[in-house]
Formats: structure tokens, sequence, C-alpha cells
């Protein structure tokens, strides 16, 4: 049977992902036919999650210098990057997770360039988390890098109501992306962020090299996760690292990705992060109608976005509301 | 001499221009000092231990 045909009674009507394979059948769909996948791909979210997007700013509180190969990134120390180390104080964290609730956010996530957090960065994290909650109507989420079961208490104790660690490829791509840590490793900590309460953020990023089988198997990895929420970032080839001069994504495969993505994972998150304005320009609304239900608003963490007016511009237009605040007990 | 902001090389680069609609200045374009730059969700600042601190418009 036709992938389409099938996801429509599986998927849509029964709420069960795609698997790895299908999820294959639907990367290998012809351009022709990446209208007709995401206008599914809509109805699946729209049926399975509503019509609401939600809206989230991230910062980062500690730049570069990462001890971590990540090869797509701009942070870490091993390569010639022209991004410095740099610490971001308290009043200016709070001053960011302002400006962010004042664009309609609901999500201010802090996220440090590190292994794991050591004890100057959670103590940092803990202040900036509660002088947030003082000051700020917003929802604070964390992207620390490997934690111990410690820290995953800490940060569950104080608040951080989601984590954030990425798989960033499937497994069998894992070693082309990062040398100086495991995958089992990252499967590890986001283990134990679920099972400390804390709603799980992991995704990772397409057009780092991998194949359309290694992408389907990235889709079923995180699907096996089961996470909250899904950030789909699309390489953005940073000077000085090994990924610098990978060519982008085109704009249909990323498509054909944010569609079969939400096949996979028909209740997840879907959040479009990194590497949108350069991967889709003008067509990340095709997204927003094409499986997607959260967007990262704004600049990220060392390149910039569009200002966060323009994609409420968007949503507006589009008539998706923009997901209220609401707090767990 | 001034210095390309994206890739601190002298001159102007029409591809470095283009991508820093995107980017955040990386270098000083007085003295090509890699500057210490924060981005925050509306905007960044950039310090060259010289020539002092420059904001997002």
């Amino acid at each position: 049977m036709d992938i389409l045909e099938t996801a429509r009674t599986q998927v849509l009507e029964q709420g069960i992902g795609l698997s790895e394979q299908q999820a294959l059948e639907a990367l290998r769909l012809p351009d022709e036919r990446v209208d007709e996948l995401l206008d599914l791909a809509h109805e699946v979210r729209m049926r399975w999650c509503g019509d609401e997007v939600e809206v989230e700013g991230i910062v980062s509180l500690k730049t570069g210098g990462c001890p971590e190969d990540c090869h797509f990134c701009s942070q870490s120390g091993v390569f010639d990057s022209p991004v410095r180390s740099a610490w971001l104080d308290i009043p200016a964290l709070v001053r960011a997770a302002r400006e962010t609730a004042a664009t309609g956010a609901t999500e201010f996530c802090i996220v440090a360039a590190v292994r794991g957090p050591d004890e100057r960065l959670m103590r940092q994290v803990r202040d900036g988390v509660a002088a947030i909650q003082d000051a700020v109507d917003i929802n604070v989420a964390c992207s620390l890098g490997m934690l111990t079961q410690d820290q995953v208490d800490e940060l569950a104790g104080i608040g951080v109501h989601r984590y954030n660690h990425n798989l960033e490829t499937a497994r069998s791509h894992f070693d082309q992306v990062v040398t100086t840590h495991s995958y089992d490793e990252r499967w590890d900590t986001c283990q134990l962020v679920r099972k400390a309460g804390m709603e799980l953020c992991c995704g990772g990023i397409v057009g780092m090299g991998e194949t359309v089988e290694q992408r389907a198997e990235f889709a079923a990895q995180l699907a096996e996760l089961q996470p909250d929420e899904v950030p789909l970032n699309f390489l953005n080839p940073r000077p000085g690292t090994p990924f610098g001069d990978v060519e982008p994504m085109s704009a249909v495969d990323a498509l054909r990705a944010v569609g079969t993505f939400r096949l996979v994972m028909p209740r997840t998150i879907l959040r479009f992060a990194g590497g949108r304005e350069i991967t889709l320009g003008d067509l990340a609304s095709r997204g927003i109608t094409g499986g997607v239900n959260a967007v990262i608003v704004g600049n990220y963490l060392t390149t910039l976005g569009r200002p966060a007016t323009e994609d409420l511009a968007m949503l507006a237009d589009l008539k998706m509301p923009i997901k209220a605040l609401t707090r767990g007990l | 001499m001034t210095y390309c902001d994206r890739c601190g090389e002298p001159g102007v680069h029409p591809a470095c221009v283009q991508a820093r609609q995107l980017e955040p200045p990386r270098y000083c374009p007085q003295c090509r000092r890699r500057m210490v730059v924060q981005v925050t969700p509306t905007g960044w600042t950039a310090r060259c231990v010289e020539h002092g601190e420059t904001l997002s418009s």
C-alpha cells in the first residue's frame, strides 16, 4: 500500500507513529508528493496536538570553550572557530527571559556549551532560575550537557520543567559527528531526565551528511525515547568547524524531514529550531502547515534568527494561536 | 585599514556581508582581534579588549 495511505489510517486515525522502514518510505517520496506528505502531517498535528503553537526563546549562559568535538558546533574549543568564551551574568539572563516573555513565548531555555555542568555552572543555573522565577512569568528549561543523577534531581527540584539533550543524529552516524562522547552517554542522560519527572526535549540536526536511511533511523530512535519535545535543526555550516563547508540541505529535503518526523511522532511538540532561515527562508510557513507546532523565536545561541515579530505575524497569518502559559503542579 | 567583522581578513566581502545578516560580528573591524560576543534573544553585544563594546541596533 502507498505509504501516505498507510499513514492516514495508522497515524492519523489510530495515532500510531510510522516505523523506521515506513519513515524511510516517506523520506523517499518524490518531490511532487511532498505537499501531500505535508498536508497529511498537518492533519496529524491538528488531530493529536491541536492548533496551538508553542513559542520559545533560548539564550547561551556559557558560550564557547566546550571540550567536546561536536562537528557542527562553533562553540567547541577543539576547532579553530571565531567564537570566544563568554558568560552571561544573572541580571542579563533575567533581561533575556523578560524579552522572551514579552514576545508571548511560554518557554525560556538556558543553554551552556559544556560536556556537563560543574559546580560553578550549577550555582549560576540555580541562581539564574531563581531570579527568573521571581521576576518573569515563563517556564524555564535548561540544556547543560550530560548530567549526573544528583544534577538531574537538583534541576527538577528547583523547578526546571523541561531539559534539552539532543541525540543529534542517528546512532549509526553519531561517530561521524562526535568522537569525544558516545551516543549511549546521551541516551542515558535522556533517560535520567525522564525518570526525574522533567519533560524531555530531545532532537537533533538533519543535513549533517547522514543518508536518507540514517535520517529514518534517527526519527525512529527519537520516537523510542518518547520525548515531549523534538527540536528539529537544519545544519547551518559554521566557519572553522569540520562541517563548515557542508552544503546546506535543500528546502524540499528539509520539508520532507519535517513531514516525516511528524508522522513518526504524532503527539510530540515538533519545534522549528536552528538553520531554518538559511534552509527554508520564506518556506518556513509551509513547515508550520506541515507538522511543526512549535518555534524558537528571536536569536539562537551564536547566530541570529528572524525578528520574533516576523514569526508571530506569520503565525497570525496562518491563524495559529500561541500556546498560553501553563504550570505543572 | 579596516577588517571584515565576520572573517577578520582585510576588506569587504559580499559573502560575509550577506552572512552577517544572520550572524553577529566576530572580529573587531579596527584591529581584527576576536571579540567576546554575547547573543541574546533580541540582540547581541560584541566586546573588543582594545576598542570596547558594540551593540546590535
